[in-house]
């Protein structure tokens, strides 16, 4: 019995945990995708670099704050910085939206015009970002480092396992799960966020019934631009920031909102655990597993993992393209909100 | 009015100004920095032109989204030490077998896959764990099978080999194979990923590009992943060799140069010699079936899918022929850059640096033109280069009123660097907004 309770807690460790936090990150940034999509019916290239932008100002107000003795601890002070960076990420949404985007959709682009204007929008941010506050690697986590030790939990219950869960990781599924939340109150039951179901569904029906197209495009910048902003910032605070890493975090993010069915929040959300899930399962090594829960006899020499841990990232990869050869609508097939 | 002769004699002159002020900028560099640095330019300029010319075909002609440019640069850079290194004996005795078993696995189990996937069409939900246990099963034999072979070949000389090798022959044959790797790859993606939207193309692109790329980076028994495979043969003369023959030396004396920097030019020369032949005959190549009844086709493809169906043309078909061809001459021009550095560093295969900004060169140059593909690809890459310099005297120029200690101006300058991502992502914006057609338009025929 207690080596069955080992095993799942070495499991909980390595995988449950770290996959929670990691879907999470990956379901906010693909929410953001996809609400972009769903509305403005294209790919945002730059999203990963708006995460970014989010996360850099966020490591900026962090640090204003520390070196002004301002802290919440045992809560990290980015929490405080939060809201700062989450509205200059919505300003520079709306910004790029007035001067680069409204302008094609006047023009009525098709979509691969767009795609191509993000990706410029994408190199744009990614300089600012990097002229501001340079390429390298920055540390801003700071307040308590643990939730739940893995030497407390182990004396707690007298596993040999430990359980470790990083302040970071509860913060980051907890600040998603209340996120998440009030994003489908939003949509399903105020009238804002009806009236932009309606024009994600059929724009010209919903121009017909009086709603404004540029309020609606509106709301959406502010939302993707406050999604961007967090899930930068939550990414950042788990692993740390660095401007690079959010261009490789595209892809999966891509991945998350397609996997899920691009359009559909609810896929986006499963799409990131989906993806986050398949990597670490994939990656992890078994061989602890199967020795605790059989016979030492049967326990294989190696490590008993499908994959190299280097292929990590590229399993989502792999997933994204797996889904788009036999799938392309997604788990939930959806085009709109 | 403007008759069309007039049209076409302005557009030829407009096109002579945009290059002889290509030609000034080289000739200035050259004076201002030094001819080495002009000459490394130019030849880094050549080779994103044939990439650029590539992307055109696919994106100009045909109007496929590509942003896989990077996964295909590499498969030829991956030619290049294939091709050219000497074979390792002891590793092909170590793992040679099994390397070759997990060949025929892998094709084994593909064509199990397909096999299998073509006749169990009325199974419904079996089929997909019909094929999902066949691919699997080949996986685990390949791990089982040829692991232990990997490692052998990993463990012998780690410091210098520990991989395979090559086949030993002269380097320039890889600018073919590289294209051949690359056409090879892009039969096998495009066949499964043409059908898809233009962005999900894009998406699935790209992520086809990073997987070859962590492949290469990861599988050290094939080019010694991230360790980098160093000194390529050339196909071009050492400079060392260079200096120790008499007219070399000669050459300096009449010149009154610098005998070491005067290898090192004329060595730049040749290889911007063997560069501009291959850009030269790949120019003619694509001018040709641009005017040809293939070229019109393709355009007539782009402008209206539907119509060129109903006209009897294969879409799908064409669209995967166009999407080989200028993947291979991606492919070429990625073995021509691993030829010029004389390594192969996976890790320096960035997206930012091999897909998108090829693609800026292909926007700001005027997609559907070769001539705009070449002239986007020299400026983009020569101001990709000089806008550190530039970026910096700038910066020198603004902060000058400010004290030396001063931590903005400090700030600035050290920012300088990253001033170029900064300017190439507004001037693909501008670009795209005021002239979409870019600085050499398509000729409308």
């Amino acid at each position: 019995m207690t080596d069955i309770l080992n095993a799942f807690v070495l499991l909980a460790n390595f995988v449950l945990i770290p996959g929670l936090a990691y879907g999470s990150q990956l379901a906010l940034g693909a929410l953001g995708v996809t609400m972009v999509y769903s509305v403005l019916r294209f790919s945002n290239f730059a999203h990963g670099e708006l995460m970014s932008f989010g996360a850099m100002f966020c490591v900026l107000i962090t640090w204003g704050l520390q070196s002004a003795g301002i802290s919440i601890t045992p809560l990290p002070t980015a929490l405080l910085a939060l809201p700062a960076a989450i509205l200059l990420t919505i300003a520079l949404a709306l910004m790029t939206d007035k001067l680069v985007f409204s302008y094609y959709r006047r023009q009525r682009s098709e979509t691969v015009t767009y795609l191509i204007v993000s990706v410029g929008v994408m190199f744009f941010i990614g300089g600012l970002i990097r002229f501001i506050i340079g390429p390298d690697d920055r540390v801003f986590a700071d307040g308590q480092r643990f939730l739940l030790k893995a030497r407390t939990f182990k004396d707690a219950t007298g596993l040999s396992e430990g359980l470790a869960i990083k302040t970071s990781q509860g913060v980051t599924i907890i600040l998603a799960f209340v996120v998440v939340a009030a994003l489908f109150w939003f949509l399903n039951r105020t009238k804002t966020g009806k009236s932009m179901r309606a024009y994600s569904d059929n724009e010209d029906l919903a121009l017909l019934s009086g709603i404004n197209p540029e309020r609606v495009v509106m709301i959406t910048w502010i939302i993707t631009g406050a999604l961007a902003a967090l899930a930068g910032t939550l990414y950042g605070l788990d692993k740390s920031y660095k401007p690079f890493t959010y261009l490789s975090l595209l892809l999966p993010i891509f991945a998350s909102a397609i996997v899920g069915g691009v359009g559909s929040p609810i896929g986006a959300i499963a799409g990131g655990y989906v993806i986050a899930f398949s990597e670490l399962l994939v990656t992890f090594a078994y061989k602890k597993v199967i020795s605790y829960l059989t016979f030492e006899q049967v326990v294989p020499e190696g490590l008993v993992q499908l994959l190299s841990t280097d292929y990590k990232i590229a399993v989502s990869f792999v997933i994204l393209l797996i889904v788009l050869l036999i799938r392309p609508t997604g788990l939930f097939s959806g085009k709109t909100i | 009015m403007n008759t069309p002769s007039d049209d076409t004699k302005k557009r030829q002159e407009r096109n002579l100004t945009l290059f002889g002020v290509l030609v000034v900028l080289f000739v200035f560099v050259g004076m201002a920095q030094s001819w080495n640095v002009s000459l490394a330019i130019l030849n880094l300029c050549l080779i994103s032109a044939i990439m650029t010319l590539g992307v055109n075909i696919q994106w100009g002609y045909a109007g496929i989204v590509n942003f896989g440019v990077m996964g295909f640069a590499a498969l030829g850079g991956l030619a290049g030490v294939l091709v050219s290194m000497p074979p390792v004996a002891a590793s092909w005795q170590a793992g040679g077998p099994e390397l070759l078993l997990g060949g025929a696995i892998i094709m084994i189990t593909i064509v199990l896959a397909v096999f299998a996937a073509s006749k169990t069409q009325h199974l419904g939900r079996w089929r997909f764990w019909i094929i999902v246990g066949v691919s699997l099963t080949g996986y685990f034999l390949l791990r089982l099978l040829v692991d232990p072979a990997i490692e052998a070949i990993e463990s012998i000389n780690p410091a210098k080999a520990g991989h395979i090798g090559g086949l030993g022959l002269p380097i320039l044959l890889s600018w073919v194979v590289g294209g051949i790797f690359a056409a090879g790859a892009a039969y096998v993606i495009g066949k499964a990923s043409l059908g898809l939207r233009s962005d999900y193309l894009a998406i699935a692109t790209l992520g086809i590009s990073e997987i070859v790329v962590y492949v290469l980076k990861n599988e050290d028994w094939l080019a010694r992943g991230v360790k980098n495979v160093n000194g390529l043969p050339r196909p071009v003369p050492y400079e060392v060799d260079l200096q120790a023959t008499a007219w070399v030396s000669e050459l300096a004396a009449r010149l009154g140069a610098d005998v070491n920097e005067l290898s090192s030019i004329i060595v730049k020369l040749c290889y911007a010699g063997l560069f501009i032949l291959v850009l030269a005959i790949l120019f003619w190549l694509f001018e040709t079936a641009l005017r040809s009844p293939w070229g019109r086709m393709m355009r007539a493809i782009r402008d209206n899918e539907v119509a060129a169906n109903a006209m009897g043309k294969h879409v799908t078909a064409k669209h995967l022929q166009v999407f080989v061809l200028g993947s291979a001459v991606i492919g070429v021009a990625g073995a021509m850059l691993t030829t010029l550095d004389g390594q192969f560093t996976p890790h320096s295969y960035l997206p930012l640096r091999f897909t998108f900004l090829i693609w800026i060169m292909v926007i700001v140059g005027g997609s559907g033109n070769n001539f705009g593909s070449v002239l986007g690809g020299f400026i983009i890459w020569f101001f990709w280069v000089e806008s550190e310099p530039l970026g910096l005297w700038l910066m020198d120029v603004i902060t000058m009123p400010l004290d030396a200690n001063n931590p903005l101006k400090m700030h600035l300058l050290a920012s300088a660097a990253h001033m170029r991502l900064m300017t190439m992502g507004l001037l693909m914006l501008l670009m795209l907004r005021f002239a979409p057609q870019g600085l050499i338009p398509e000729i409308k025929r």
